[in-house]
């Protein structure tokens, strides 16, 4: 096939569901009464909810429809940097759909609940040793909670040392949830300037450290795709003026297996399931943001904790220590099976080539398009790599223009407009999913666009003319946002 | 984006590295960003302004200013005590974009130290500093 992956076809205008459907029009049919009538307290009733009267057809039509406005990492490569857009192999799904899973209570006693507490023990199990570290709750339900969980830890500890403290230093390549989880912990975020390589300065750290912040986070491999090689330098500054270092671990899917966290001066790190761990992302989630620890962190870990003696497993609130609960139950349950299905279905020696892959793919992305595109940092990179629309400016075409039209191409657009450190932003993941050929071709698509962008700009204006919705206001959107449907 | 040649610096007023502008009028200093500032942003959808009474040193955060890019930090171009915001921001906030050194002017400061005014660079000096960065 050698004409572009984007094509036009068939799709369907689909309203709303409450403007189809006619009244007494039913999807399922309902046995017949087999008890005597029992009226419910008038108290305790109301009227019935507004749901419009559909059959199965409609609902199903509906949705399918929908979906074929959609694109998602099933219909084509998905590069969004900063946010591991990896394949979600379907045997996760299998695994999630068992019976003995999908049938679980999560009031269910210990006795009859042994299968499911050991999958979370394991699960456990794993990620400390992926990560390095000592000990792990599965409760954060996000990325970001799993920050404000370390920032809870964080002020816990320094509690538990009778001296609280009141700032955490933020690098300005750090992910932006990192300062919002500090100060809604309550401390007060102090921004540090990565140098002109791209990278966190031990200078720059040791000048802001004092005995009053409780510590730093650090996103490494950084939101610029770069690894901050002078992690144990800053981490021994931090914990030299007895700070902690806290890492988070949304770009993790670079260094599975190869980095020992701990050893790098990490004290906690979030993991991001639905990231490196291959579980469905954004709108397919949720999401599930497991929080690794040292040793020293481990007593204020979130209760409840499964524990293991003898091969019985059973669930511990007696930790005095802990910071409490996070999370209704035990975190999002079925997430934490699809990502214990994909480690134990890749195995350690594959779980490193993932990450080897990923980078590899993320390297010849940036050497082959350095050219065409500015490059912010011209470096090595990890995962991911940064290029701006800095040569396409005199031609008045834009980072947006370009992520548009190459949707007209067949690929979803990568991230835009962040890190901010990096004017018009291109930030582009390509994970360890796509193979050399369908990389190949999102490389020609980008140098198509960059020819384009030289001859006929217009084009790139017009864009996206293809997909069903074509550009939208966002201006206007965001100005006066229309809530309702 | 616009070049330097396209945009518009007011002369009656002072920039802050951080390109917000100031006008002192009496004892009060207006503070709002400059043509640049909101040239770079682009469409700004939203401005988050402090509360009458809050007082911040100079270079302190008084707010953000929010575009379909993204969101960034407002600076105090001189320290002091917020007499006024502009409250017609909130359901207007185009006014940044249209009319940056007048409607889309953000707060009024007393300022708390004189020389902080006299420290920022007049209409020259920001353009130099800005041919600086396009270089």
């Amino acid at each position: 096939m050698n004409e572009p992956a984007g094509t036009t076809g068939l799709v369907f205008n689909e309203p709303l569901l409450w403007e189809k459907g006619a009244p007494g029009r039913c999807g399922v049919s309902l046995p017949q009464r087999d008890v005597p009538a029992s009226p419910l307290d008038s108290a305790l009733t109301g009227d019935a909810p507004d749901f419009p009267d559909l059959s199965e057809i409609d609902v199903i039509r509906h949705f399918t429809r929908l979906s074929q406005w959609n694109f998602g990492v099933d219909s084509g490569m998905y590069p969004l940097g900063s946010c591991t857009m990896k394949y979600n192999p379907k045997t996760n799904e299998r695994q999630a759909a068992l019976a003995g899973f999908c049938g679980a209570h999560p009031l269910m006693p210990e006795s009859l609940a042994q299968g499911v507490l050991k999958i979370m023990f394991e699960l456990q199990q794993y990620l400390a040793e992926i990560t390095g570290m000592h000990a792990v709750t599965l409760q954060p339900a996000a990325g970001s909670q799993g920050e404000l969980t370390g920032m809870m830890l964080f002020a816990a500890y320094h509690r538990s040392q009778g001296a609280p403290r009141k700032k955490i230093i933020i690098p300005d390549s750090a992910h932006g949830t990192n300062p919002a989880s500090a100060a809604l912990c309550g401390f007060k975020p102090v921004a540090v300037k990565s140098d002109e390589n791209g990278l966190l300065s031990p200078q720059a750290v040791k000048a802001v450290m004092d005995t009053d912040t409780a510590g730093i986070m650090i996103t490494n491999p950084n939101t610029l795709g770069l690894f901050e090689e002078h992690i144990r330098q800053v981490a021994d500054i931090v914990h030299a003026k007895g700070g902690l270092v806290y890492g988070d671990g949304a770009n993790m899917n670079a260094i599975m297996g190869i980095v020992d966290m701990a050893q790098t001066g990490f004290d906690a790190m979030h993991l991001n399931l639905h990231k490196t761990f291959s579980t469905p992302h954004g709108g397919g989630g949720p999401g599930s943001g497991p929080v690794c620890v040292t040793r020293a962190l481990e007593p204020f870990l979130p209760v409840p904790r499964v524990l293991e003696a003898g091969g019985r497993y059973t669930l511990s609130d007696d930790f005095p220590q802990s910071i409490g609960k996070l999370h209704a139950f035990y975190g999002n349950f079925g997430i934490l099976i699809r990502a214990y299905s994909y480690i134990r279905s890749m195995g350690a020696a594959n779980l490193k080539k993932a990450s080897q892959l990923a980078v590899l793919n993320a390297n010849y992305i940036k050497e082959r398009l350095k050219g065409t595109y500015h490059l912010a940092y011209d470096r090595p990179c990890m995962h991911e790599c940064v290029f701006s629309d800095k040569y396409q400016e005199a031609h008045h075409v834009t980072t947006l223009d370009i992520a548009k039209r190459l949707m007209e191409y067949g690929f979803h657009p990568p991230t835009i407009y962040f890190p901010l450190v990096v004017h018009g932003a291109i930030m582009i993941e390509p994970t360890e999913t796509e193979c050399r050929q369908d990389i190949d071709r999102f490389i020609e698509a980008m140098q198509a666009i960059a020819r384009e962008a030289e001859e006929s700009p217009e084009l790139l204006h017009a864009a996206p003319r293809i997909p069903k919705v074509r550009r939208l206001d966002e201006t206007l959107a965001a100005r006066k946002p229309c809530l309702a449907g | 984006m616009k070049e330097l040649s396209e945009l518009k610096f007011a002369d009656d007023v002072r920039y802050a590295e951080d390109h917000e502008w100031a006008k002192l009028e009496g004892d009060t200093v207006t503070v709002g960003i400059s043509d640049y500032a909101q040239d770079q942003l682009g469409d700004i959808v939203f401005v988050e302004l402090p509360q009458v009474g809050d007082s911040f040193a100079k270079g302190d955060e008084f707010g953000t200013v929010e575009s379909v890019k993204a969101v960034s930090e407002l600076y105090m171009p001189v320290g002091g005590e917020i007499v006024a915001i502009n409250e017609a921001l909130e359901d207007s906030p185009e006014s940044v974009n249209n009319a940056p050194y007048t409607d889309g002017w953000m707060i009024k400061v007393n300022p708390s130290n004189p020389a902080d005014y006299d420290s920022l660079m007049d209409r020259e000096a920001y353009l130099e500093k800005l041919k600086g960065q396009e270089e």
